[in-house]
């Protein structure tokens, strides 16, 4: 997988503008066109009754394996369940080594360490959530340094949360200035960067419109992905609100130039909830997204659905959760 | 030629024509001589158009009697372009009327009923000259004519209540369905009822917001002419009812073929003319109302002469900004 | 790689069409008096599907006479038993929706996905709403006795065969008439599978009657002495002929006829879903809806930015067989239909438009039309005034909502129109002043048995729907 190193607010003069204020920014995301929720739902459904089959069905199985963010984000979690975690992203079903490795291991930043270890060499990813997540309630210098430990034990990517009582009380600017402080946290030594992936909660968010702003307040500021949800609420990851986070990656790159990744997290359980999602990237985002430098799901029980089914599909006969890992 | 001119013309013809019949109660109010031996001041009968009082273009009049064949006066005898600046004018005043308040409709409305009472002397008289009838008869016609008013000054408000409503679809969306006034209808008014008659067809198609261009029956107009100068003092805007005397056959084609006008009621046409019409309106499909809708002018309508010049738009719009993230509530 | 999806086609097998078909009369099928038959073709394929009786002229009285028979005891019926029979039907179209989904596509061209999810839930949805007037009609607003007018004639179009004859159907029999329905020449199957269950659900003879054939057909059956009533949907010359055929007869007369609606995108849209509503407006059923959206208006402020986004998204339709279940386009429903569209998009470029259509491949038999897009389009085109009935979008500009709304109401038709802004007393005035039947806002091409449609204008008279579709069949 190639190296990212976007620099998303150098697209446009007048989105640079955008983020001089607090009023300027507040001006560009309540100008940021309305999104009517019926329709939008309406959309999500559509795509959602595509019928995949056969050959595009095993194509769609194994990419979406190898876009899992396989997590485990417990207070139990421990070195054992993270490297037990590691060793199935490797190598996803003993039973077929051709089956896809996932994309990365989603941990709690103590946790990097470890996984960075078991996962040495294999080519998946270490994914670590930071910002006093999933809350975001700290103070900013506590985030930082959150991130700072997560990229220094050597996490590939950052998955940040946003300060949504911030968001939720107008306070943009503050919640812009956030993430463009943690994505310099993101920076290592060498001049490389861990991957920013900010986390809006969506469910928290309540609105579409927010929603919308959301995520080209992060763009603006610097995100590399753009993620639904913590997937310690109520609602995370919904098809309506995720096509709107591949609306807005659509458009900042129509704007920009900028290729902007989209992360569903919460939720997805099944082969056919990730068929839907890949269905609504394909038709929202192009080919251009469907590879897991662009696009991922956070989810833990998604793999072995998509491993059963890809079980039946080699085998023709319907697989068992006996016949999948549990780890 | 000028007004005074015309108006000494006619005078003169008037006198030459009623002197040898003059004489009895059935003379005719117009060109009696009082018994204080004053001669009357006979009214020239006008066309209704945009709100003025213009003679017919084509400065065609023709002979209107009572029952017994006593002159009454000189109509004017519309032509087809009175019919089309009729037209003309009813259009101009459709946005303005359309657009007023329901309420505001029906206080004009009953502004008329109250114009209409004070006059009631006057159209007793015309309309007992105009079908015949006794004064107590020709008297019922005009209250009940009051009374058709104020029965639809009270519906401008309602009817849109009973003929529209929301709509339970089942989708997240809010459906309303609102009855519109259809445009500029058209009246052949009734041969039959030369006032209450010519109320009851008016005055539904004007308390939906429709603006009218309407054709007095056609051997007794005097009192749909007498009409127009209590619209035109009742604040009913100009344009918004145009009432035109002449012959149905001469005026229907015509407006019956007219693409901008949007509905016709064809109450006052024989069955042969009627058909021929309903053909012709065809071309722009009109709204066409058929003779014998209404059987019994005395009787209390019903929706149905509102009804026809409705037309019901229904308007849909999502529901469902409340969670719309999904989250949960 | 691209994600290319494998063929998903629905089976056929649901659906076992006989090689031929009588006329249903009196509640039994029987061949055309004089014996004659055409064909019903697959639009997507040029198959030969079935040989259908031709109704002639003895056809029709015989039908009529079977409506007329059983008028009398159907309209003595109790209202909530004749409800009970229209539940039944709306029961047995439930069950067998997905035979008659694959029907529809078969006979029609258009895509599994709407017969799927459009047509044939609104079929049986409407059977059920009208079920329960049949018993409340004194409730309606229309008197407190409510009469039924007595035979019915019908003449559906081909656009949503089905769905058009629950339409007619639907409220026809809950007022306690009985009809005479006459299918399009182009898609008579399934009004004949609907004769069918009417025999599962036991309706009594006569009640129902279906008359394959062409136009000569529906121009006998509507001048037919023994018709009290006339419905049609269709075009607005056909309509206008009607309407002076009944003209000086007793026949109550309903017509839902052409349009040209005009879909309208203020620059304060929400734009997504605007660009949805603008594809579902227009290429909804290959664009062969009567109230579909087939004028765009948009405000030249954001002309370049909506056209750019709106044909990003066409590229992304799925233009091809109609049984496959990602088909978002499928085909025209008849060569005569694609040669009119295809001669008004000649005209359309002739007269200095800029037509844009969509990349897609069509497939080599049958009858196929590419999404296009007209630009600098005015009014004075002909692409802007003339009902094309087809996946054509003429795009105009406007500038002020005053503007929008005089541009969209300059036309003969007034059955349908849109608007998309987020500005809701801007909604609320721009539809107070839009002369259309249906004005949809911030949506597009919903529909609902409960909700009264129709035209203004040259778009028809009388709605269909709702308490207001009951009046369609009542003597009042």
């Amino acid at each position: 997988m190639p190296s990212v190193t976007s620099t998303p607010t150098a697209g446009t003069a007048a989105l640079a503008d955008a983020t001089a204020s607090d009023a300027a920014l507040r001006r560009f995301l309540h100008g940021l066109p309305g999104v009517d929720a019926v329709g939008l739902e309406a959309r999500a459904a559509m795509l959602g009754t595509r019928s995949i089959k056969t050959t595009a069905k095993a194509y769609a199985i194994d990419l979406a394996i190898s876009m899992i963010d396989l997590t485990t984000l417990e207070g139990a979690d421990t070195a054992g369940k993270v490297r037990s975690l590691s060793a199935k992203g490797r190598r996803p079903d003993p039973t077929d080594p051709e089956t896809p490795k996932v994309a990365a291991i989603c941990v709690y930043p103590d946790m990097v360490a470890t996984a960075k270890e078991a996962l040495a060499g294999s080519g998946v990813k270490v994914a670590s959530v930071a910002t006093a997540f999933p809350a975001g309630r700290a103070a900013l210098p506590v985030k930082l340094a959150d991130t700072r430990d997560a990229v220094a034990a050597g996490a590939d990517e950052i998955d940040m949360v946003i300060d949504r009582g911030a968001f939720l009380s107008g306070r943009y600017l503050q919640v812009f200035e956030e993430i463009r402080a943690v994505k310099e946290a993101c920076a290592r030594e060498d001049g490389s960067a861990a991957r920013l992936k900010v986390i809006f909660e969506t469910g928290e968010l309540s609105t579409y419109d927010n929603i919308r702003r959301a995520c080209w307040l992060a763009m603006l500021a610097g995100a590399d992905f753009i993620k639904t949800s913590t997937g310690k609420v109520g609602v995370n990851a919904t098809p309506p609100n995720t096509l709107l986070l591949m609306e807005a990656a659509r458009d900042f790159h129509a704007a920009t130039g900028t290729r902007i990744g989209v992360k569903p997290a919460g939720g997805i359980r099944t082969t056919k909830d990730a068929v839907k999602y890949l269905v609504m990237v394909n038709e929202t985002l192009g080919e251009d997204w469907l590879s897991n430098e662009w696009f991922r799901f956070g989810a833990s029980s998604l793999l072995n659905d998509l491993l059963m089914q890809r079980q039946k599909l080699r085998t023709g006969r319907y697989s068992g959760p006996d016949y999948v890992t549990v780890d | 030629m000028s007004e005074q001119d015309e108006r000494a013309t006619k005078a003169a013809g008037k006198a030459a024509k009623t002197k040898p019949k003059a004489k009895g109660a059935k003379a005719g109010a117009a060109a009696e001589v009082t018994a204080t031996g004053r001669l009357s001041v006979l009214k020239t009968y006008k066309l209704f158009v945009g709100g003025k009082f213009p003679r017919s273009e084509s400065g065609r009049v023709y002979e209107v009697t009572d029952s017994e064949g006593n002159w009454l006066a000189n109509a004017p005898l519309a032509s087809r372009k009175d019919a089309r600046d009729a037209v003309v004018a009813a259009r101009k005043a459709f946005g303005g009327w359309s657009g007023a308040t329901a309420y505001n409709r029906g206080q004009v409305l009953y502004r008329v009923a109250e114009m209409l009472e004070g006059r009631r002397e006057q159209f007793v008289g015309e309309v007992a000259d105009a079908e015949g009838l006794s004064r107590a008869k020709a008297a019922e016609q005009v209250d009940a004519a009051v009374d058709r008013w104020v029965w639809y000054a009270g519906w401008t408000d309602k009817v849109a209540q009973v003929a529209g409503g929301a709509n339970p679809v089942a989708g997240p969306y809010f459906n309303l369905s609102t009855p519109e006034p259809t445009g500029i209808v058209a009246v052949l008014a009734p041969q039959d009822s030369s006032f209450l008659g010519l109320v009851s067809v008016l005055a539904p198609a004007i308390a939906t917001g429709n603006t009218v261009v309407a054709v007095a029956a056609e051997r007794a107009p005097l009192p749909a002419l007498s009409l127009a100068e209590v619209l035109a003092t009742s604040d009913v805007p100009g344009g918004v009812v145009n009432l035109l005397s002449g012959r149905a056959a001469e005026l229907g084609p015509p407006l019956a073929a007219h693409q901008d006008v949007n509905a016709i009621d064809l109450t006052g046409a024989d069955a042969e003319l009627a058909r021929e019409l309903e053909i012709a309106a065809a071309d722009n499909l009109k709204r066409v109302v058929r003779p014998g809708l209404t059987s019994d002018w005395a009787v209390e309508p019903g929706l149905e002469r509102m009804l026809a010049y409705l037309e019901t738009k229904t308007v849909w719009h999502p529901t469902g900004s409340l969670g719309a993230a999904g989250s949960a509530y | 790689m691209a994600f290319e999806y494998a063929p998903a086609p629905e089976s056929r097998a649901v659906v076992d069409i006989r090689p031929t078909y009588g006329l249903f009369i009196d509640g039994e099928f029987r061949d055309a008096a004089d014996g004659k038959v055409f064909k019903t073709v697959s639009p997507s394929t040029e198959e030969v599907l079935a040989e259908v009786a031709d109704a002639g002229a003895a056809d029709v009285d015989a039908a009529v006479a079977a409506a007329r028979r059983a008028f009398g005891p159907w309209s003595a019926l109790p209202g909530a038993e004749r409800g009970k029979y229209l539940y039944r039907i709306a029961r047995i179209i439930q069950e067998r929706s997905r035979e008659l989904a694959v029907l529809e596509t078969l006979d029609n061209g258009k895509p599994i996905r709407e017969t799927r999810d459009a047509d044939l839930p609104l079929v049986a949805a409407h059977f059920f709403y009208y079920a329960g007037w049949a018993d409340k009609l004194k409730h309606a607003g229309f008197g407190p006795e409510p009469r039924p007018l007595g035979v019915a004639g019908q003449v559906i179009p081909w656009n949503f065969p089905l769905l058009m004859l629950a339409w007619k159907i639907a409220p026809a029999l809950a007022t306690g008439n009985t009809v005479v329905l006459k299918p399009a020449e182009t898609t008579p199957l399934s009004a004949l599978f609907f004769a069918d269950i009417c025999r599962q659900a036991g309706l009594p003879k006569g009640v129902v009657n279906i008359l394959t054939g062409d136009g000569r057909a529906g121009a006998a059956l509507v001048a037919h002495e023994g018709v009290d009533k006339v419905a049609f949907t269709g075009s607005t010359a056909v309509g206008k002929e009607i309407a002076r055929t009944v003209a000086g007869t007793r026949k109550k007369v309903t017509l839902e006829l052409g349009g040209k609606g005009a879909n309208i995108v203020f620059d304060d849209a929400p734009i997504d879903q605007a660009v949805e509503g603008i594809v579902n407006g227009i290429f909804f059923n290959q664009g062969q809806v009567c109230c579909a959206g087939s004028r765009l208006l948009v405000q030249e402020s954001i002309q370049d930015e909506l056209l750019d986004s709106l044909k990003r998204r066409l590229a992304t339709l799925r233009v091809g067989d109609p049984l496959d279940k990602n088909t978002d386009v499928g085909a025209i429903n008849s060569a005569e239909q694609l040669a009119r569209i295809t001669a008004l998009a000649e005209t359309g470029e002739a007269e200095g438009a800029e037509r844009w259509s969509a990349p897609c491949e069509l497939p080599d038999s049958g009858y196929w039309f590419a999404p296009t897009l007209f630009t600098g389009v005015s009014q004075a085109h002909t692409v802007a005034r003339e009902e094309i009935f087809g996946p054509v979008l003429s795009v105009l500009t406007f500038r002020t909502p005053d503007e929008a709304v005089a541009k969209a109401n300059n036309t003969p038709y007034g059955l349908s129109a849109g608007i998309w802004t987020e500005k809701g007393s801007r909604i609320l005035a721009v539809a107070n002043k839009l002369r259309a039947g249906v004005v949809w806002a911030n949506t597009f091409n919903k529909f609902d048995p409960t909700s009264p449609f129709g035209g203004y204008k040259e778009s028809g008279s009388g709605r269909e729907g709702g308490r207001h579709g009951l009046e369609a069949y009542l003597d009042v």
